[in-house]
């Protein structure tokens, strides 16, 4: 167990994008953190790390990782670590977070979020992996639920199950995609109304927010698309739940102008503030 | 099947190796599967497309993908980082267009310049310190981003005209092979052609030789006269373009 905790940070955000870099650079743009894909700023210089410490400047970052593949079963590459703590260590993040899901096993690195077996060796090798990273990085680690597109026939536990279990045996913390509950809800026959109800509500402390479309026989996880309806029908369900979090809208393909952003931005306060007062 | 062959059969189903990946999913999972197989490829031409996007420009889209499918299928990535992929492409590049050598070569500075983008930052030296410089001494440091890539084609004039969308020329040879170097200048990488005796006089320069000592190499090598001359031109470049990180 990490001795640190992740204290909430409530607020409403989103994902530094290179087409708004020059938004957030000259203009009071009204969002309370940034998120961050921390590959983006692993390099060793040059103009990603500039406009990053002037975001720094100005507001919370959120550090949110693709590649640490946290369920390698042959373990967590240490250059990689490395590489993590050292840009944690200089931008001093709200939280830093990756996904649950693995990339490279051996040489070969997938570079895509691949899905795990809900399986008690999975969940071991998980954990295992999760308190190496929490020791190196010493900070709790928070990790995000993929959209996924198949199950394993080995697979003995939901994934909400899976989920409950892991933040209790390590200390980490989650990052809910509300998208992604949906988008891996229809492709792999679950009721996401389920996988709310057995999330444990009190280990999140962000949401995603996002758009999908339509593949051969799945929903893909694009991202490139407003949240749809069933999404935010979602996220009203659970955000009385939360407490005080972090929601963000992500949004990494067909990029609209800054302030369409903060337009759907702005609807998910407005639902966050009705459903807040409806539980009141 | 152990979570650990689980994951290698699974990459080995991502490279079209045999794979006993397609019993350990579900049911209904063939959808799925191909779901993880498109994305795979999908992403790592789009991770090219990309880092070469002056080379997909002079290339076009169908000769691109194709390019960037073969290089694939050779090439599984290995980085911790997306952002390596496609360090060799050049070289694929150059055993697919061997009479087109002009390829290869916007490539190379496609993934140069990419690699000055983000490389290393280094404090720019103040040219007003440059009087109160001991030249019998002096041993020029450069900025870490600085490259050198050989070339015989007009591979540079092809790369600004698409970046610059003007009219992009036929691809030629050099009357002789030369050099380009890339750098970076505060946050924008830059390249420049220079001749061969320059990219002798950097590489001198880089190994820690002292300024003088180079004058003195170059004038055995084109005379005295014509030595001192270059060595003056190339250091007045070299302050000019900013590739000076200090002088010691
Ligand atoms: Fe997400």
């Amino acid at each position: 167990m990490p001795e640190e905790t992740i204290a909430p940070f409530h607020g409403f955000g989103l994902g530094l994008r290179i087409p708004h870099f020059q938004n957030y650079l000259t203009e009071a743009v009204p969002v309370d953190f940034i998120e961050i894909i921390s590959e983006n700023f692993m390099g060793a210089g040059g103009r990603p790390i500039h406009v990053l410490d002037e975001v720094r400047d100005r507001w919370p970052v959120a550090m949110h990782g693709v590649s640490m593949s946290i369920g390698s079963a042959d373990g967590i590459r240490s250059d990689y670590l490395a590489r993590l703590k050292a840009l944690a260590d200089r931008i001093q993040p709200l939280w830093v977070s990756d996904h649950l899901s693995w990339s490279r096993v051996g040489e070969v690195n997938s570079h895509d979020l691949l899905p795990l077996p809900f399986t008690e060796e999975a969940l071991n090798t998980v954990c295992a992996n999760i308190e190496h990273v929490q020791d190196a990085l010493e900070r709790p680690l928070v990790l995000e639920n993929p959209s996924t597109y198949l199950t394993f026939a080995d697979d003995q536990m939901t994934e909400w199950a899976f989920l409950a279990e892991m933040t209790k045996r390590t200390g980490c913390y989650l990052l809910l995609d509300v998208n992604n509950i949906y988008v891996s809800g229809t492709n792999n026959g679950f009721d996401p109304y389920d996988y709310l109800a057995g999330v444990p509500a009190d280990r999140v402390r962000q949401i995603h927010l996002a758009g999908h479309s339509q593949g051969q026989g799945r929903l893909i996880d694009t991202h490139d698309e407003p949240v749809p309806d069933p999404v935010w029908d979602l996220f009203a369900r659970i955000y009385p739940r939360l407490g005080r979090v972090a929601t963000m809208i992500e949004r990494d393909d067909n990029i609209p102008p800054l302030q369409d952003m903060l337009d759907e931005l702005d609807v998910a306060r407005r639902i966050a503030g009705d459903v807040t007062a409806a539980a009141a | 099947m152990t979570l650990l062959d689980l994951q290698r059969d699974f990459l080995g189903f991502l490279l079209d190796e045999p794979s006993d990946i397609p019993v350990a999913v579900g049911g209904s999972s063939g959808p799925g599967l191909a779901v993880y197989h498109n994305a795979y490829g999908g992403q790592l031409v789009e991770c090219l497309k990309d880092s070469y996007e002056r080379l997909w420009a002079w290339l076009g889209d169908e000769a691109f993908e194709a390019a960037a499918r073969r290089h694939i299928a050779a090439h599984p990535p290995h980085s911790w980082t997306l952002a390596d992929y496609g360090v060799k492409f050049s070289e694929t590049m150059a055993d697919l267009y061997p009479d087109d050598p002009e390829v290869a070569e916007i490539a190379a500075l496609d993934w140069a310049l990419r690699r000055a983008f983000d490389g290393p930052d280094a404090p720019a030296f103040d040219r007003q310190q440059l009087a109160a410089v001991d030249w019998d001494e002096a041993v020029i440091a450069f900025v870490p981003t600085l490259t050198l890539l050989p070339v015989k084609t007009n591979c540079g004039a092809i790369w600004n005209a698409i970046a610059a969308e003007e009219e992009v020329p036929a691809a030629e040879l050099l009357p002789e092979p030369g050099w380009v170097r890339v750098w970076r200048v505060g946050l924008q990488p830059h390249f420049a052609s220079i001749e061969t005796a320059e990219m002798g006089a950097i590489q001198l320069a880089s190994s820690g030789m002292s300024f003088a000592r180079l004058c003195d190499r170059l004038s055995e090598e084109i005379g005295v006269e014509t030595a001192v001359d270059a060595a003056g031109r190339y250091l007045a470049s070299w302050v000019q373009d900013q590739m000076i990180a200090d002088v010691r």
